[in-house]
């Protein structure tokens, strides 16, 4: 029989490897499901591993959807180190996206002349002040009352996308909108600068980045961040130490709040230019598979994420290409989170064959 | 007073399916695996119902496909969560991630059907009883099952063998083990109850209460069901009471709406997430009355041999 038996030391090569393994058995899945429904494998797998890094437009577009995952993902990677499971990133996704697009709104409404780049750091405080918020509730009601953050960080994504479809079709619908439930498009100087002229994507990919590196720094070189992943990895070990388990829970929390609602400001005044009541494509809930795929590390999250764009973008295409529905995208999302999990198996165990022999010389 | 009456029939509708899946993750709780993957079950669950009774138009066949999709689905969370000691939180939060993702991608060609009339369920004479027949006695017949499934769940839980030996397993599973229980395959069974159960739940939602099929239809319900198990301090009475309450703040919204009550549909909406916010927080409130009722070993791997 095979069984699973415990490593003397966990192995640094598989936690690597891990993510790669998964991303292969993925493949494996996805080629035999296109074949399944009578599709070309390999034009299938081209359209999610292939197409959407070609061509310039392609890079851009990978850019563009990376950067709110990238932002997500970074705050929830610090949140799920302290053990503080944070999954409501897409309420405070969207929080972001409603203070962010307020902002702009206010400008456009009042037609108040702004620069872009006198815009750009206003609408970052913007957003981030609304993710915080959202966040800030969650760790209140935890650090009070010791509410389960999980099921009131899910619960205020719903709260979160009840409040904007209020507000679009409510006090800030389009008065010439023609009563469609959206805002009125933002006036160019409160959009975001875009990189190259003519492709969609922004500068916020510059501030992603940056925050990656500020991240890395955070957790590998501060010791505030070094107490918080105590806390997360041994908690008892923490306490005996006198690290604040609250100080990491409102740190972790308000931080990933913060990043996520950045996340949505750039998407509110960034490609969608307005606010309509499906501005987010689940950016909140992805950015989890990416924090995972990512090792919790940023440089994985900034490499989880444009494998995971690739994912969504490759969705696109096989639903206008070869007809297949793009929540083609979250089946191959959740199989790759499966596959990862069944595979960090293997950081910390292995299998062993464990014949009649071993089992007598057990019990000898 | 007729009103009222609607008002309690429509709660006790609305109610069921959040009883039926809090009962089921209770009994996996009870053995003590956490599955975050409820919302997940249930949309499979929900998809797979919803096309089998679109083509045979049986009931009873639609809820038996909903538990088998939903027990399928929870068996993969287990052996993930039981024989590979993967992170609970994470594989439950996959299982619903993929959940959605596939629901979706399989319910495609069902969005927009509609299924056949459905008959009128009225007890004989029972339904007849002026305001208490209105209340109560013209519902589907899942709305009394459930009540008798949670009086038994109570009765296996606190009187039987077998429940001794799942609370034991969710409890101390060492010394579980140590009796010689089978631990690790007791679990499975509990996840896959669990996850029958929330498989009926989502059947229920797309089969009887939409009764249609569009995608995220459970629109939270696996999550609140999931707080009922805190709410109910994992007892299947309070279960049921917490679900119908919960039923009841779905459907005083929808009243007050239809009443033209002037505040805007999207706050109304808000309330049954709200109030599960509220009650988590009440019932949390204080950590010594959920230590003592959690189950010990609640979200911990047991690994045999260490």
């Amino acid at each position: 029989m095979i069984a699973l038996e415990a490593r003397p030391e966990p192995s640094r090569a598989l936690a690597w490897l891990s993510p790669l393994i998964a991303l292969a058995i993925t493949v494996v899945v996805a080629a035999a499901l296109f074949a399944a429904l009578g599709r070309d494998p390999v034009q299938g797998l081209r359209m999610f591993l292939y197409e959407p890094l070609n061509g310039a437009r392609g890079v851009s577009e990978v850019a563009l959807k990376s950067t709110p995952l990238i932002l997500c993902a970074l705050g929830l990677a610090l949140c799920f180190r302290s053990n503080v499971w944070n999954i409501g990133a897409e309420g405070q996704f969207l929080l972001g996206a409603i203070t962010g697009g307020g902002l702009a709104l206010f400008f456009t409404a009042n037609q108040i002349a702004i620069e872009r780049w006198v815009f750009f750091p206003l609408v970052i405080v913007a957003g981030a002040l609304g993710g915080m918020v959202w966040a800030g509730i969650v760790a209140m009601l935890r650090d009070r009352f010791n509410a389960s953050e999980i099921l009131v960080s899910l619960m205020l994504v719903y709260v979160a996308n009840l409040l904007l479809s209020y507000l679009v079709f409510g006090p800030w619908k389009d008065p010439k909108g023609f009563n469609f439930p959206q805002t009125m498009s933002f006036a160019s100087g409160t959009t975001l600068p875009r990189i190259v002229t003519g492709l969609r994507a922004h500068w916020g990919l510059a501030v992603a980045l940056l925050a990656a590196a500020v991240m890395w720094v955070f957790m590998f070189r501060t010791f505030r961040g070094y107490q918080l992943q105590v806390g997360g990895l041994a908690p008892a070990a923490a306490r005996y130490a006198g690290f604040s388990s609250r100080r990491a829970l409102w740190t972790a929390l308000l931080v990933s709040g913060g990043l996520a609602g950045v996340a949505g400001a750039f998407e509110a005044v960034g490609p969608a230019g307005q606010l309509t009541p499906h501005l987010s494509t689940g950016y909140g809930f992805t950015a989890i598979i990416v924090a995972f795929v990512g090792r919790l590390h940023p440089v994985g999250c900034v490499l989880g994420s444009v494998l995971l764009s690739m994912f969504l973008i490759g969705g696109e295409l096989s639903q206008s290409r070869i007809g297949l529905p793009s929540a083609l995208t979250g089946v191959f999302q959740g199989v790759l989170l499966f596959s990862l999990l069944a595979c960090d198996t293997l950081i910390t165990y292995r299998f062993r064959w464990r014949g009649p022999m071993l089992a007598r010389g057990a019990a000898a | 007073m007729n009103e009222i009456a609607l008002l309690i029939a429509a709660t006790l509708s609305a109610g069921t399916p959040l009883a039926i899946a809090g009962l089921g993750l209770l009994i996996n709780e009870r053995a003590g695996v956490l599955n975050l993957g409820a919302e997940g079950m249930m949309l499979i669950a929900a998809v797979a119902g919803f096309a089998v009774a679109f083509h045979t138009g049986s009931d009873t066949l639609a809820f038996a496909a909903g538990a088998v999709a939903g027990a399928l689905s929870a068996a993969v969370f287990g052996v993930l969560v039981i024989w590979m000691n993967t992170n609970q939180y994470a594989t439950g939060l996959a299982l619903s991630l993929f959940g959605a993702g596939f629901s979706a991608f399989v319910g495609i060609g069902y969005v927009g059907k509609k299924l056949a009339e459905r008959p009128s369920f009225e007890l004989p004479w029972l339904a007849e009883l002026p305001l208490i027949g209105v209340a109560l006695f013209r519902q589907h017949p899942m709305v009394y099952l459930t009540i008798l499934v949670t009086a038994f769940a109570a009765w296996v839980l606190y009187r039987t063998r077998t429940g001794l030996v799942l609370r034991a397993v969710g409890e101390s599973p060492e010394s579980a083990h140590a009796l010689g229980y089978p631990v690790r395959p007791l679990r499975l069974a509990a996840v896959m109850t669990g996850g029958a159960l929330c498989g009926v739940s989502g059947a229920y939602l797309s089969v009887v209460y939409a009764p249609l099929w569009v995608e995220g239809m459970v629109a939270g319900r696996g999550w609140i069901a999931l707080a009922l198990t805190t709410f109910a301090t994992w007892r299947p009475a309070r279960v049921l009471l917490g679900a119908y309450l919960f039923g009841g703040v779905t459907m005083l919204q929808l009243h007050l709406q239809g009443q033209g009550v002037q505040v805007p549909s999207q706050f109304m909406s808000m309330l049954p997430y709200l109030a599960t916010i509220v009650v988590l927080v009440l019932i949390s409130r204080n950590p010594t009355w959920i230590r003592v009722n959690m189950p010990a070993s609640l979200g911990k791997p047991f690994h045999p041999g260490h």
